[in-house]
């Protein structure tokens, strides 16, 4: 069943001069934490404004839990919670006082969905009289998933909820993700860090306002099989020259300590490559094969598209 | 409207928490109220006076030291040489020249008239237009006093004569406080109408709150009456404070019903946070709307009659007068506490100010509408 239906959404802005989303379609199956992947600018937070029913789309429609965004939309702010990539609780209220606010608004009470934020909730209670705008980052987005979650939603739409949080907070917040899953929240979440993309069980990658791909983090990185190797020398920044100058090279990209390399599936592209770069004067050369991750995967994607 | 009392409460505490807005809605009335009144006081004294006196004679003392014994002139130069006055005027010391020549008590003697000459720097026209006003006002009276000593006065007068005596109604004294006070009053309620709720509004545009609000079941009309209540109720307290310090300050009370007061300001409050909210929708940062509402505080103030009488502006300045809601209030409130108008008198501003009401919140409803579709 899928509780988030997006068929062919365009948006954009500027009159129509700035294109932030175009001809999107996807779904989102009920219970599941799907994520959507991709740099900044890429569109996240209007196709997330849209399914909040903040925004209205050029073209296009979408529903959200059965509920059309345009016609249903207060129907559908009963049902989701929203926790926008900048932190919009109010800072000069204390985590208390937010909480009951937006617990109040939705008709119910922090008592009676304490058990869904609990696990959430207790790390920052020792701090529930300080005002919100005194918060840590990780604190603020702990209380902001507070917020959001209050009212017990079908659908939770998360804009880059670790951006600007520390690793281990990072961490802690994709546990609780996996937690609210169990429960049966269907969870849209965005981010910019790639790592992240292990963590859902199906992702969107997005890129210049299109949809690249769209599958399990697996099914997308067997369906772009790469003749991917990680190669390092003496001299990196010479060998990524040359290595970009090298016949058989598609790319060639700067990952950490090591280049990573793709070669086309020609049989002399990885024999004459050694060779090729001792001619260059290249020392303590390594060259290892090794499987592309999401991050390789959506560098292919980003080319080819 | 249960969402309604939980917004209040929220209104509340985040206003309660801004030290800043409360000192200012307490500070504010009581400064303006006692600064104003005392400063914008229209009538002007002390103007520099340079007299070219060519003349040396005892006329012509008589006549500079009835000039200097009032109040309103204070000699700064006694010369015979115009240029010299000229040159004062140019360095800002003195503003007005009074030239005696020659043979002016001859003149005034031998052939019943003589002539006097005045210039003034007009580069300020309310010191230049009052203080040769008076001066021609003084060398009048001057001119009678020689008069009547060389007129062997009869028992009874057969020359015809008109005198006239001036009453001044409702503020007998011309005390100004009596008629800046109110106005003032008028012109804080308006800024804490139009100002403080428009910033308030558009402060949860810039960081991003209304986002947040806007995907809870929170409707507009509640969020926006959320925004206006609280404002009208300060509003509300603002004016009683102010009437608080007319009282303790001035000791000015209206001679009108308090009840037709705070009738008066209750509807216009709604007008001008109506004008407020429309701020809000035209602005999304604090910085903008603050800029719309010192357009519109600047043309309140000057339009509304405060300072300068709406009569004397020129045709096309009191047309737009006619529309600028502060106008009506500064009346209103002056009506109510100098002359004690009654509501009916009053009827046909009330009837105006309610239409403003409509207007404005019509006006921001429908743009606020059409912006976040």
């Amino acid at each position: 069943m899928a509780e988030v239906i997006i068929q062919n959404i365009t948006k954009t802005y500027e009159k129509g001069t700035v294109k932030a989303l175009d001809n999107v379609s996807f779904t989102v199956k009920s219970g599941e934490l799907f994520g959507l992947i991709g740099a900044d600018g890429a569109g996240k937070t209007s196709l997330f404004r849209i399914l909040t029913t903040l925004l209205i789309p050029d073209s296009g429609k979408a529903s959200v839990a059965g509920f059309d965004v345009i016609q249903d939309f207060k129907k559908i702010r009963e049902i989701v919670g929203y926790m926008p990539g900048k932190f919009s609780l109010y800072q000069d209220l204390s985590i208390e006082e937010n909480l009951n606010f937006f617990a109040t608004v939705f008709g119910t009470t922090v008592e009676e969905n304490y058990e869904l934020i609990r696990e959430i909730y207790v790390q920052i209670e020792p701090f529930k009289k300080r005002l919100a705008g005194q918060l840590s980052g990780g604190m603020k987005q702990k209380l902001a998933l507070c917020c959001a979650l209050i009212h017990e939603p079908k659908v939770l739409f998360l804009d880059e909820p670790t951006t600007g949080v520390d690793p281990v907070s990072r961490k802690e917040f994709w546990e609780m993700l996996g937690r609210l899953k169990e429960r049966g929240i269907t969870i849209m979440v965005s981010t910019p860090y790639m790592d992240e993309a292990k963590l859902c069980d199906r992702i969107a990658l997005i890129q210049n306002s299109k949809i690249l791909d769209i599958d399990t983090l697996e099914g997308i990185l067997s369906k772009n099989k790469q003749n991917l190797f990680a190669v390092n020398s003496d001299k990196m920044y010479q060998l990524l020259k040359d290595l970009r100058a090298y016949p058989n090279t598609i790319s060639c990209f700067a990952f950490g300590q090591k280049h990573h390399l793709q070669l086309n599936s020609g049989e002399n592209s990885l024999k004459s490559l050694l060779p090729y770069l001792k001619q260059k004067g290249h020392t303590n050369i390594s060259i290892k094969a090794i499987s592309p991750d999401i991050e390789d995967t959506f560098i292919k994607l980003m080319q080819d598209a | 409207m249960r969402n309604l009392s939980f917004i209040l409460q929220k209104e509340f505490r985040q206003i309660f928490r801004n030290t800043t807005i409360l000192r200012m809605m307490f500070i504010m009335p009581i400064i303006q109220l006692i600064v104003i009144p005392l400063a914008a006081d229209y009538e002007i004294k002390h103007l520099s006076i340079s007299v070219i006196d060519q003349d040396h004679s005892s006329y012509s003392r008589r006549l500079i030291s009835k000039l200097t014994s009032s109040d309103y002139f204070r000699l700064v130069q006694y010369d015979n040489d115009y240029s010299k006055a000229l040159d004062n005027v140019g360095k800002g010391k003195s503003d007005l020249i009074l030239t005696i020549p020659a043979h002016f008590e001859r003149d005034l003697i031998k052939e019943n008239s003589a002539k006097l000459a005045l210039a003034a720097d007009a580069s300020n026209n309310v010191k230049a237009g009052l203080g040769s006003s008076y001066a021609v006002q003084m060398i009048a009276d001057y001119n009678n006093d020689i008069r009547e000593e060389w007129i062997q006065l009869p028992k009874f007068v057969d020359m015809p004569q008109i005198q006239i005596t001036t009453s001044n109604w409702y503020n007998p004294h011309i005390d100004y406080h009596l008629f800046m006070v109110p106005g003032i009053l008028a012109i804080l309620v308006t800024m804490v109408g139009s100002f403080l709720a428009s910033l308030n509004i558009v402060s949860e545009k810039e960081k991003g709150t209304i986002e947040q609000i806007n995907v809870t079941p929170i409707k507009k009309y509640e969020f926006i009456l959320g925004k206006l209540i609280p404002f009208w109720i300060l509003g509300m307290i603002t004016i009683t404070i102010g009437m608080i310090v007319a009282f303790v300050i001035f000791k000015i009370i209206p001679i009108g019903s308090y009840l037709t007061i705070y009738g008066f300001s209750a509807i216009y409050l709604l007008a001008v946070l109506g004008i407020g909210l429309l701020i809000s929708t035209f602005s999304d940062s604090q910085q903008q709307a603050t800029l719309f509402a010192f357009f519109f505080m600047m043309i309140f103030v000057l339009m509304s009659g405060l300072y300068t009488p709406i009569e004397s502006m020129p045709d096309w300045a009191r047309y737009i007068a006619n529309f600028n809601p502060p106008m009506y209030f500064v009346k209103v409130i002056r009506a109510v506490f100098i002359k004690g108008s009654s509501f009916s008198d009053l009827l046909p501003d009330f009837l105006k100010i309610i239409g403003f009401a409509i207007f404005f919140n019509g006006l921001a409803i429908f743009n606020y509408r059409k912006r976040s579709a």
